[in-house]
């Protein structure tokens, strides 16, 4: 386990107060069929698990939640949720949609904090499945197939479960406790877990091919692409999801200086920014003020970041230079001093909206700390070994999310396409259980 | 500025808001501070020999995050001596003589008794006498209370007494817990009362604390029934007032109690037949300072409507309530639903679904959406899903004219050769 973590401050978003829960879980009207349930992607019964609130009756209502969902901790916090089951509350159009998001907090909460058990494994059914990855798609896929009776196991590459979760979210946005907890439920219930094991290194897929009667592949991607700039050996020159894992498990990151940039304008760009803003602000605590920076290549429109993010990163003081993109890094003694930068455009002749250079228009801005946001790196290479069908490091997947390898499933960032999916911890969730699902079709058919 | 003075059986006051006898009209002190506020009248709580009181005494239900949608008390009359009170009301009468001040009176049934209260309550300058036949706790057991208001004849009899006694208007407060208000208020009447006041509480048991087993309120554990009031009662004591205003055997004014919060309520009640009323539970939740807005809502009603008093509505509404049998067949209302003001709640589908006569259909649109759409064919025009709608004015019951003349059960049975 980690040390201690720093919480770096207020949280993102503050839990609701007793009364607010009241008030707010008696103002949902129950609908019927209800809009919010339909566009949640794990379908919880949102009108029931508040009723349940309402009622004081908040294990139950916690097991509606985690019953649908069960990232529903973590999703509580990070769901887009004006996009999602808020986005559809009858309220909406009035401008008052209901907290969803806050008052599954709450009630999921609670139960964290009584510690109630909530789901029990099922009869066992002498099937076996292995899952790649313990992030938010493996629990949920191992969640479920526990609780239908078949044996799990969890090869996890990292120490600890959670994926994005535990490692790839600032703690003020979803806390290390928190991500740890889902993954502790699904292990309650049985499933086994193997964890520094990395899949193809440590242990052959083959071997868990002849081993397990199915298999989930849910390793997400891989790390943050280089930029393809000269200079990105420099010290001072992070990924983002490596220099979010530091400061979330409150290690050493070194002195970040007064002039941070980020490269990006994801939602991870936006953690990057806002966890180097606070941690700049402890460490320089008495002296000048550090500026952190978004550096993106093309409009505020074209963001990726969801609106409240890059709202909540306006408020926390972050600047934002659009339409410039890094031609190179520029160092001293070993150590970033400055980017250099070119003007970008828009390009929409071919339909899109593609950044191109302006030539002439290059200039330096004194930079310590760059941090690169653009994305993350398909694992070509791993599915290549494992011999499935992939489109670009997208692991093609049937309806029934079955790879190309009959009784190899695949679920979560793995499978995540632009355009067609979305990269989002509920999104995740849900093919885990889709995967569970299958694969329990599967097995019961006569595997 | 339409004219709210009101006039009930002889008792004038300035406006037809009166507290009704219960703990605001406890004390002088409280009493000031509610005609300052502009209360047009009051009636002291109750009056007669001292009791104990115990605690706790009140219990509110809520509904939702509403709170108080009714209560209930398991309070007694005054449980200060007769001479305090008397002062405090001569006081209080001396500050704001426009205003009117009945003294509620209970006593055991002997006319000496009640003879020598009224005596000494006509010894200061009172405006009016309510007799308390309603208290259904406590008093109750002791043979005074709804044990009076129960038994047309002691009503009869403990009201002629007081009459013959009495220099001013007498008013009989009547209890609900009765099977039919009627025979008790023709008692009242025959008395010789001016007036009847109606709903004193309803016997109730507010709940039980599930985690203790305890009854809510609770002295040490214990409970007994108390009496029930609050908006959630109202439509009791609708009924009780039209039942009392219809009746040519009652004959007399009456004053309208039981869940008067808003202005609304008010012109609810004197159109059903009441000629004023008295008010207990909102102030308790919320101060005497409602009245403001009571008057103010009032007079605006009138005005907008060219009525130049509050005399002229009452019973307006009174005759419209008549038998079942006489209610025409023949018309018919159907749900509209305005797909503009529509949220898409399906609150309406399913309550006509599980509840009703299964005629909302949920019709799926070119775009994906789902439009909730009345099958008028069938119908009934119940009314329950414009009930549960939480858009204002999305549901309209509209008329539909089929064509047929009014016909009533009773002229159908009688054309039909005198069934039913």
């Amino acid at each position: 386990m980690a040390a201690p973590v720093p919480s770096l401050g207020e949280p993102f978003h503050r839990p609701l107060t007793h009364l607010e829960v009241k008030l707010e879980a008696n103002r949902c009207l129950y609908c019927y069929d209800a809009p919010c349930m339909n566009a949640c992607p794990t379908h919880i019964d949102v009108a029931s698990f508040i009723a349940k609130i309402a009622a004081g009756n908040l294990t139950g209502s916690a097991h509606v939640i985690m019953d649908a969902n069960p990232m529903g901790a973590s999703c509580a916090r990070v769901c887009p949720t004006d996009q999602l089951c808020e986005g559809a509350c009858v309220y909406k159009k009035d401008g008052a949609p209901i907290r969803i998001g806050d008052l599954q907090r709450y009630a999921v909460d609670a139960a964290m904090r009584d510690g109630t058990r909530l789901f029990e494994a099922g009869a066992p059914t002498g099937h076996t499945v292995a899952i790649v990855g313990g992030g938010p798609a493996g629990l949920s896929a191992a969640r479920d197939l526990r609780r239908m009776g078949h044996a799990v196991t969890i090869f996890e590459a990292r120490e600890m479960l959670g994926g994005l979760n535990t490692y790839g979210i600032v703690p003020f946005r979803l806390p290390i406790e928190t991500a740890l907890w889902e993954a502790e439920q699904v292990v309650e219930l049985g499933a086994e877990v193997r964890a520094n094991v990395r899949v193809g290194r440590d242990v052959a897929m083959d071997a868990l091919l002849a081993e397990y009667d199915a298999i989930v592949l849910a390793c997400g991607m891989g790390g943050v692409p280089h930029l393809g700039i000269p200079g990105e050996e420099l010290a001072g020159v992070w990924d983002a999801l490596e220099f979010i894992e530091r400061v979330k498990l409150g290690r050493d990151i070194g002195a970040l200086g007064s002039r941070i940039a980020v490269i990006g304008a994801g939602n991870t760009a936006i953690d990057a920014l806002t966890c180097s803003r606070r941690i700049a602000r402890q460490a320089g605590a008495g002296g000048g003020e550090a500026r952190v920076t978004m550096y993106y290549r093309r409009g505020e429109r074209q963001m990726s970041a969801y609106g409240f993010e890059y709202d909540f990163a306006k408020q926390e003081g972050i600047e934002f230079r659009f339409f410039c993109a890094p031609t190179r890094i520029v160092g001293e003694g070993g150590h970033v001093r400055a980017i250099e930068f070119v003007r970008t455009r828009l390009d929409t002749s071919e339909g899109g909206e593609v950044a191109v250079p302006v030539s002439g228009t290059e200039f330096v801005e004194p930079i310590d700390t760059v941090v690169r946001a653009i994305g993350q790196s398909r694992l070509v290479e791993t599915f290549d070994r494992l011999g499935i069908a992939h489109d670009g490091g997208v692991v093609r997947v049937d309806e029934n999310l079955q790879t190309t390898r009959p009784g190899v499933y695949a679920a979560g960032d793995c499978i995540f396409a632009k355009g067609t999916r979305e990269a989002m911890v509920v999104e995740a969730a849900e093919q885990g259980k889709c995967a569970a699902r299958s694969i329990d079709t599967y097995l019961r058919r006569g595997a | 500025m339409a004219d709210l003075r009101s006039n009930l059986a002889g008792i004038a006051s300035p406006n037809p808001f009166w507290l009704a006898s219960a703990p605001p009209t406890n004390s002088g002190y409280q009493v000031m501070r509610a005609f300052e506020a502009g209360w047009g009248g009051v009636v002291w709580k109750t009056l007669g020999t001292p009791i104990v009181n115990v605690t706790s005494r009140f219990a509110g239900m809520n509904y939702k995050q509403n709170k108080m949608v009714a209560m209930n008390n398991i309070e007694l009359i005054t449980d200060r001596p007769l001479d305090e009170n008397l002062s405090e009301i001569a006081k209080c009468k001396r500050a704001f003589p426009d205003r009117a001040i009945v003294a509620s009176l209970m006593e055991v049934c002997e006319r000496d008794a009640w003879r020598e209260l009224v005596k000494r309550v006509q010894e200061i300058d009172i405006d009016g006498f309510e007799l308390n036949f309603g208290c259904p706790h406590g008093m109750s057991e002791r043979g005074m209370g709804a044990a009076v208001g129960q038994h047309p004849d002691l009503i009869a009899r403990v009201t002629e007494w007081v009459v013959e006694a009495s220099r001013v208007p007498v008013v009989v407060k009547l209890t609900p817990n009765v099977t039919d208000i009627r025979f008790p208020a023709r008692a009242a009447a025959r008395g010789g009362a001016h007036a009847v006041s109606m709903i004193n509480t309803i016997n109730s048991i507010m709940g039980v604390d599930v985690d203790t087993w305890n009854p809510i309120p609770h002295v040490d554990g214990k409970s007994s029934h108390g009496g029930y009031c609050g908006p959630a009662v109202k439509p009791i004591a609708l009924n009780m007032v039209n039942d009392c205003a219809r009746d040519p055997e009652v004959g007399i004014p009456i004053s309208g109690i039981g869940g008067v919060e808003t202005w609304q309520d008010v012109v609810e009640f004197l159109l059903l037949g009441a000629s004023n009323v008295q008010v207990c539970t909102a102030v308790m939740h919320h101060g005497f300072r409602i009245v403001e807005e009571l008057a103010d809502g009032l007079n605006r009603y009138l005005d907008a409507r060219g009525i130049q008093s509050v005399a002229e509505i009452v019973g307006g509404s009174a005759n419209r309530i008549t038998t079942w049998n006489n209610l025409n067949l023949n018309y018919k209302i159907v749900a509209h639903i305005d797909q503009a003001a529509c949220i898409h709640c399906n609150k309406c589908y399913i309550a006509c679904e599980d509840a009703a006569h299964q005629c909302i259909d949920r019709v799926r649109q070119p775009g994906g959406s789902t439009n909730l759409v009345v099958d008028e064919g069938h119908c009934v025009g119940c009314n329950l899903c414009s009930m549960v709608c939480p858009v204002d004015e999305c549901i309209e019951m509209v008329r539909v004219d089929n064509g047929r003349p009014a016909q009533s059960w009773k002229e159908r049975a009688a054309a039909m050769g005198g069934v039913g």
